[in-house]
């Protein structure tokens, strides 16, 4: 990694509402973004991804530490001196301009030659497929039509970083599959840093080039969506992340034995976790089931619901630990109703599969 | 039956005994002396109880009055002024009362704001006047300052509010949205703010010109020797003797409201 490539790099920020009680919406976040990378901040609602997002955008500052833009600290430029540019998840498109007008208005500001406005204008309309409509105003186009002029508005004067708050979360889902689409190319033909905000983990995983996992004014994980997935570092990701099973497990040289005495194998790298409790998570498409031999230290479970999703079937299942665990297998056009309620199933678990939490 | 058919009906105010008479009435009562007021400006001859024939002359007496034409001058540069300098302050205040933190003290100066509509106009016509009236002695000015300063304060409140309730409506995310555009605070109010809450400016200064134009009681105790207003001269008339040149006067004077009332209420009911 070469030191260039940071666009963002945020150090130990700290946002705190006073009142009655001290509102810590951000919890000593530090963070890297790099350049030309899609990254998304990820959480429930609260959990200081738009608060983070706010002050990238310099509409709020911290409380305390510092947030550099190209190695520059920009922590108390006012948003009109930095060179970030934001799609709000309302939009906010000026309702007395035109669409065309709305786009020229960050170029305007800006000091560009009305040339020079003309021109850049006419390709972003290009850029997001809206030439048609450059002299409508935003109450007489539609909600996705909107979003892209929001889009167009913001891209327009080239900024560094384009941050996005939740702009997705206003369409519907099959407007909203394509706008995900379009926001990946936008964001490959220019070049511009994004960071995107969201909580919707499904969206984050499709999107982004990395992730970062927020709650309660912290960042809990970050890294790209496959090592999310695979190695959330604790409960609160995993879950949020995917359907999960987790499991208490006693870690004993390099096995996990569960409260039934069931033992299951880890991989080499869980071999290093040091003996003790641990949570444990299996992810529901990471199990294979067959019918029980009956062999006693076979990991099995007894069917308890099947429910039918068309592309894969969930399996919810009660260990002999009394613990429930539920399994996703995906539906095959051969395939007939193996398993019933009621039967009793073993189940193999290939040992990367099993992920060791570390709280 | 017919009791319980009567009892499942929602209720409506139109069901009520005499509801009918009792809005016919009011009607009567507030556009009655009106319409007769205008139909005896039209009358020929000077009678007030006996309609002759149509005609305009009492129109054309009092255009001719200079009395009529220095006091009308005096009320539209007065109404004009006053407005215009409420609706400044009118907006500057609206804007602190909307776009800043809460603070302690900010219904206070809600109150003083509005203050003129909650003080009877007398009171404040007599504590003028006697305010005034100790700078009258004291500088020896009598000139237009004293009416236009008493015509102001009482406006404000009028342009006030329908800017107020313009800024409230509008999305603050909109001058976010200009500042994130690279837009100074000053342009962002300049492209974004004013622009968005025009028509709440201009519905707030029609109303405050109105008001101005048709104020009596303030203009009567205030107003130096010599600076009759429309309302003033039309009131010192009828002191005198009612002619049907007041009613012209007061048919032209009802022509100007309902115009610019009628614009204060188109501006205010149009959705963004």
């Amino acid at each position: 990694m070469t030191t260039n490539d940071e666009a963002i790099e945020i150090k130990n920020a700290l946002k705190v509402y006073k009142g009655d009680t001290d509102v810590y919406a951000l919890n000593d976040v530090s963070l890297m973004i790099k350049k030309n990378e899609f990254f998304t901040l990820l959480g429930p609602s609260g959990c200081g991804k738009t608060t983070l997002l706010r002050l990238i955008a310099g509409f709020e500052h911290p409380t305390s530490g510092t947030i550099l833009l190209n190695k520059e600290d920009i922590s108390l430029l006012p948003p009109n001196k930095r060179p970030v540019n934001t799609v709000f998840q309302n939009y906010a498109l000026f309702p007395h301009m035109t669409v065309g007008g709305n786009i020229a208005f960050g170029l305007e500001m800006l000091g560009w030659s009305k040339s020079e406005v003309a021109s850049a204008v006419d390709e972003m309309l290009e850029l997001v497929k809206m030439q048609d409509l450059k002299n409508r105003r935003p109450a007489e186009i539609s909600g996705g039509q909107q979003q892209r002029v929001a889009l167009a508005r913001a891209l327009a004067p080239k900024p560094q970083v384009l941050l996005l708050d939740e702009p997705l979360s206003a369409l519907d889902l099959k407007l909203r599959k394509q706008m995900q689409i379009e926001l990946k190319r936008l964001q490959s033909e220019t070049g511009i840093t994004f960071v995107f905000v969201t909580h919707d983990q499904e969206e984050a995983l499709t999107m982004s080039d990395r992730i970062a996992v927020m709650n309660e004014g912290k960042i809990l994980q970050y890294g790209n969506p496959r090592d999310i997935y695979h190695h959330p570092e604790n409960k609160f990701v995993a879950n949020f992340i995917g359907d999960s099973n987790f499991l208490l497990a006693d870690i004993q040289n390099g096995n996990a034995v569960l409260t039934d005495g069931t033992e299951l194998k880890l991989s080499k790298e869980n071999k290093q976790v040091s003996n003790g409790q641990k949570s444990i998570l299996i992810r529901p498409e990471h199990v294979q089931m067959s019918k029980a031999k009956g062999s006693k230290k076979a990991f099995e479970g007894k069917i308890s619901n099947i429910v039918y999703f068309g592309t894969d079937t969930h399996f919810h299942l009660e260990l002999k630990t009394g613990d429930d665990f539920t399994i996703r297998k995906q539906n095959t056009p051969n395939e007939g109703t193996d398993f019933e309620i009621g039967a009793v199933v073993e189940l193999t678990i290939d040992e990367n599969a099993i992920q060791i939490l570390n709280d | 039956m017919a009791r319980s058919s009567l009892f499942n009906r929602p209720f409506e105010i139109k069901r009520i005994p005499s509801f009918q008479s009792i809005a016919l009435f009011t009607f009567v009562g507030l556009y009655g002396p009106i319409i007769i007021l205008i139909t005896y400006s039209f009358n020929s001859s000077a009678s007030l109880g006996v309609f002759e024939s149509f005609s305009f002359q009492w129109y054309i007496t009092a255009w001719e009055n200079e009395k009529v034409q220095e006091a009308a001058f005096r009320s539209l540069y007065l109404a004009a002024t006053a407005a215009t300098i409420a609706t400044i302050a009118a907006t500057m205040a609206a804007l602190a009362t909307t776009r800043t933190k809460k603070f302690r003290g900010m219904t206070l100066i809600f109150v003083i704001i509005n203050q003129p509509l909650m003080i009877p106009e007398i009171v404040t016509a007599v504590a003028l006047l006697v305010f005034f009236a100790m700078i009258k002695i004291a500088t020896g000015y009598t000139g237009m300052l004293y009416l236009i300063i008493a015509h102001t304060a009482f406006c404000i409140p009028f342009a006030y509010l329908p800017i107020r309730a313009r800024l409230e409506s509008m999305d603050l995310t909109l001058e976010t949205a200009g500042a994130d555009l690279y837009a100074t605070p000053w342009k962002t109010f300049q492209r974004i703010t004013l622009p968005m809450i025009w028509p709440g400016i201009i519905a707030g200064y029609m109303l405050a010109f109105v008001i101005s134009l048709d104020d009596v009681v303030i203009s009567e105790f205030v107003k130096s020797a010599g600076q009759e207003t429309l309302p003033t001269y039309m009131l010192g008339q009828l002191r005198r003797f009612i002619t049907p040149e007041t009613n012209a006067i007061a048919t032209v004077n009802i022509a100007v409201s309902v115009i610019l009332v009628s614009g204060f209420f188109l501006l205010t009911q149009r959705k963004k």
